[in-house]
């Protein structure tokens, strides 16, 4: 007699699930609630003077000229953090692939700037660029290019473009490397053998195999470069100079934390959500179509 | 096998259940701040001051001193950060219901706090209601004011009071060529003796200011006599509105971006970031609050003096007293406090009131005596007399009597006001904008916060 593989048990996977859900919704569900239902109110910062306000917040923060710049610097910024790191990433993943010597050395090194916490990658570039007191910065204004980070904006925007897709490159690079030590080598071989270049194995049997990890990693990229590159902005530059490195989640904790104004940042909060829910899910409509699996 | 296994996650999934039920309710039975009433024990106090070292040592060596002096109250200080994030520590943590006893809040927060009614404890109040003695007439005009309501009630506790004064390299000056007991007085003079010195390379930098909307726009406009703001700065009303793109604050925005094309002066960064090129000697000439002295005594290789903030001297008027910055101590309340505590806060608001520890922190710092029977004492010390120059912050707060404009500010959301400054005049630094741009721009970006305050606080 085969072994049935149904569970019989109707309570159990709820009772393994709710550890799990438990901390989802304390940490997720309960202040995304919170933050909506402070886009709808105008609040003194102690909150002991509350108004129900509808939409206000909501036509305030887009009519802001500020709102919109954070906007383009966010499209910017992500653009430039999602190809940088997606594309370093693949390309040390098929170099470091090849059958060279201290293969390992390299795919060992290269993952441990993912272990790095965004802030101290941050500190790092940091005394490395800064215009006083880093090694680099320093040697760019000796020999002669006028390198000030602190005061010029394009400049500002490009380090932290650097520090943060310096972070996330170990990322792209593992699961770069995962997906293609899982293609086949026969397919690798028959393509040789029917006479394909180096190139056009790439892009036409290697690259097509990898779009599952392809398209996972551009859903997650999509995701650090509007959120998890707080913590690179905030130690690099604080938004500044001139708000040229605020990107839009930058501006809610400025807004929020510093300027006190809840009822606007949580505004931005909810637009930032439904922006990345937005995107995200018209990634899995278009993209997915197109991923071999 | 099924049930033993059954029987293991029903547990585990009870015990972390109980874990989640027993620390959802936020702050109960968790919270520090909740005072352990042990007969014979203390009555302890949370104090969050925002004072880096070696300032905030020193301090909170006098906290140190109060509970050595008797045995009934503990105050407990801790360094929350910088000035703005022990601000945002402080009101984080009365939304949650945690808040400190007593907070050090920076002089431009003042608006912020004297809104929030049922948040704070004025002080007038608490000394009233514990029973200790309290004269506010001890206090310098210039203080007083600025920390009370329009009636002359004192609501919070004035502790460290600054004002900016310039800094000086002697050693440089000499290297110049310049006389090292003839510091400049006007702007046409310092930006001279700025530009000798880099003639001369007597040092890499000419001139430059920490926190630089407070010297060059606030205390510039008090010097100066001319308003900052409408309705005396704010303190005759929230529907102030700035008035910082007068003729004479261009003027002085395109002096200063004059500087930096010549390369006489060096934009040092926000806040106290331009605290740092002075003692190292990379910068001679520093605007900075009298308080940076502390620093400049133990970090200085060279020798160094004090002088009075430069001015404009085609300007009617000037120059003028300029006005205070620093801190005061504020008073929070929270549900679960208790009148011993208050009592605790009160005794030690009187402790550091006293003559000999307003004395002793003038002395180790570069703050101001802020009581008469202090300043008394100091003079009486000798200690004026025995360090040349450390009287300069205190003359020059006292120099004129206070008008309309020299009175302080009270606007609302001046960090964020402040940082609006700060970003247009590093664009004008920068040479993407003019002088008028920037002040007509940074002037109705902070209307707008000025009105956004007046919206959430106004009775």
């Amino acid at each position: 007699m085969t072994k049935r593989s149904i569970f019989n048990n109707k309570v159990l996977p709820y009772v393994l699930l709710a550890p799990q859900l438990a901390i989802t919704i304390v940490f997720f569900f309960w202040p995304a609630g919170q933050a909506v239902a402070q886009s709808l109110l105008r609040q003194n910062p102690f909150g002991t003077r509350t108004a129900f306000v509808w939409f206000e917040n909501f036509v305030h923060v887009l009519s802001d000229d500020a709102y919109l710049q954070a906007v383009g610097n966010t499209i910017l910024f992500s653009g430039a953090v999602i190809l940088l790191a997606m594309g370093s990433g693949l390309l040390l993943a098929v170099t470091a692939d090849k059958p060279i010597r201290g293969a390992g050395v390299y795919k060992t090194l290269l993952i441990w700037p993912y272990a790095v916490a965004p802030a101290v990658a941050a500190s790092l570039w940091l005394f490395i660029f800064h215009p006083t007191i880093g090694i680099l910065g320093r040697t760019l204004n000796q020999v002669g290019i006028h390198w000030d980070y602190t005061l010029n904006g394009t400049q500002a925007l490009l380090l932290v473009i650097l520090a943060a897709a310096w972070k996330q490159v170990s990322y792209n690079f593992i699961f770069f490397l995962a997906g293609l030590q899982s293609i086949p080598r026969s397919v690798l071989e028959a393509a040789s053998v029917d006479g394909a270049t180096p190139r056009q194995r790439f892009w036409k049997v290697i690259f097509p195999l990898l779009s599952p990890t392809t398209f996972f990693l551009i859903v997650v990229n999509v995701i650090f470069a509007f959120f998890d590159t707080f913590g690179v902005i905030h130690s690099l530059t604080r938004g500044g100079p001139a708000k040229a490195t605020e990107t839009l989640i930058y501006k809610v904790y400025v807004d929020g934390v510093v300027n006190l104004d809840l009822g606007g940042s949580s505004a931005q909060s909810v637009i930032l959500l439904l922006v990345v829910i937005t995107l995200t899910a018209m990634q899995f409509r278009y993209i997915e179509r197109r991923v071999h699996y | 096998m099924n049930r033993v296994l059954m029987g293991i996650i029903l547990v585990l999934a009870l015990v972390s259940g109980a874990t989640f039920a027993g620390s959802l309710p936020a702050g109960a039975g968790f919270s520090p701040t909740l005072v352990a009433q042990v007969p014979g024990g203390r009555v302890t106090v949370d104090f969050w001051y925002g004072l880096t070292r070696p300032l905030g040592d020193i301090l909170e060596g006098i906290a140190f001193d109060f509970n050595n002096s008797q045995t009934k109250y503990r105050v407990n200080p801790a360094f929350k950060g910088a000035y703005p994030e022990t601000m945002q520590a402080a009101i984080a943590a009365f939304r949650a219901g945690n808040a400190p006893h007593i907070v050090q809040m920076f002089e431009v927060g003042t608006a912020t706090m004297m809104a929030a009614q049922g948040a704070i404890k004025p002080v007038y109040q608490l000394f009233k209601e514990a029973g200790v003695s309290f004269d506010p007439s001890i206090y310098l005009p210039a203080v007083r004011g600025y920390y009370s309501s329009p009636d002359g009630k004192m609501i919070s506790m004035p502790f460290n009071s600054s004002t900016p004064i310039t800094f000086y390299n002697k050693d440089a000056f000499r290297r110049a060529g310049l006389d090292p007991e003839k510091p400049p007085q006007t702007w046409a003079e310092l930006r001279a003796a700025a530009t000798r010195i880099r003639q001369t390379n007597a040092a890499p930098c000419g001139f430059t200011m920490a926190w630089p909307t407070w010297t060059n726009l606030e205390n510039f406009s008090a010097i100066h006599d001319v308003p900052l703001a409408t309705k005396m700065n704010g303190f005759e009303g929230m529907d102030t509105e700035m008035q910082t793109n007068s003729p004479l604050h261009v003027r002085h925005l395109q002096t200063l971006m004059d500087m930096h094309r010549e390369g006489t002066f060096k934009y040092g960064g926000r806040d106290s970031a331009g605290d740092a090129l002075f003692p190292s000697g990379e910068c001679a000439i520093i605007h900075g609050s009298s308080g940076l002295r502390a620093r400049v005594i133990r970090e200085a290789k060279f020798s160094w003096g004090v002088t009075y903030l430069p001015y404009h001297d085609d300007v009617k008027g000037a120059p003028k007293n300029s006005i205070i910055g620093g801190a005061s101590f504020w008073v929070m309340t929270s549900p679960r406090r208790t009148a011993d505590e208050y009592k605790a806060v009160a005794e030690f608001f009187k402790f550091i009131s006293q003559p000999e520890i307003v004395a002793k922190w003038h002395m180790e710092t570069g703050f101001v005596p802020i009581t008469f029977p202090g300043m008394t004492l100091v003079q009486a010390l000798g200690y004026w007399q025995a360090n040349p120059g450390a009287d300069i912050p205190f003359k020059q707060l006292t120099r004129s009597r206070p008008t309309r404009n020299t009175m302080g500010l009270r606007l609302g959301n001046m960090p964020e006001i402040r940082v609006i400054f700060y970003e247009e005049w590093e664009k004008a630094f920068q040479g993407t904008q003019t002088a008028k741009q920037a002040m007509d721009a940074a002037t109705r970006r902070s209307n707008e916060v000025l009105r956004r305050f007046e919206r959430a606080n106004a009775p």
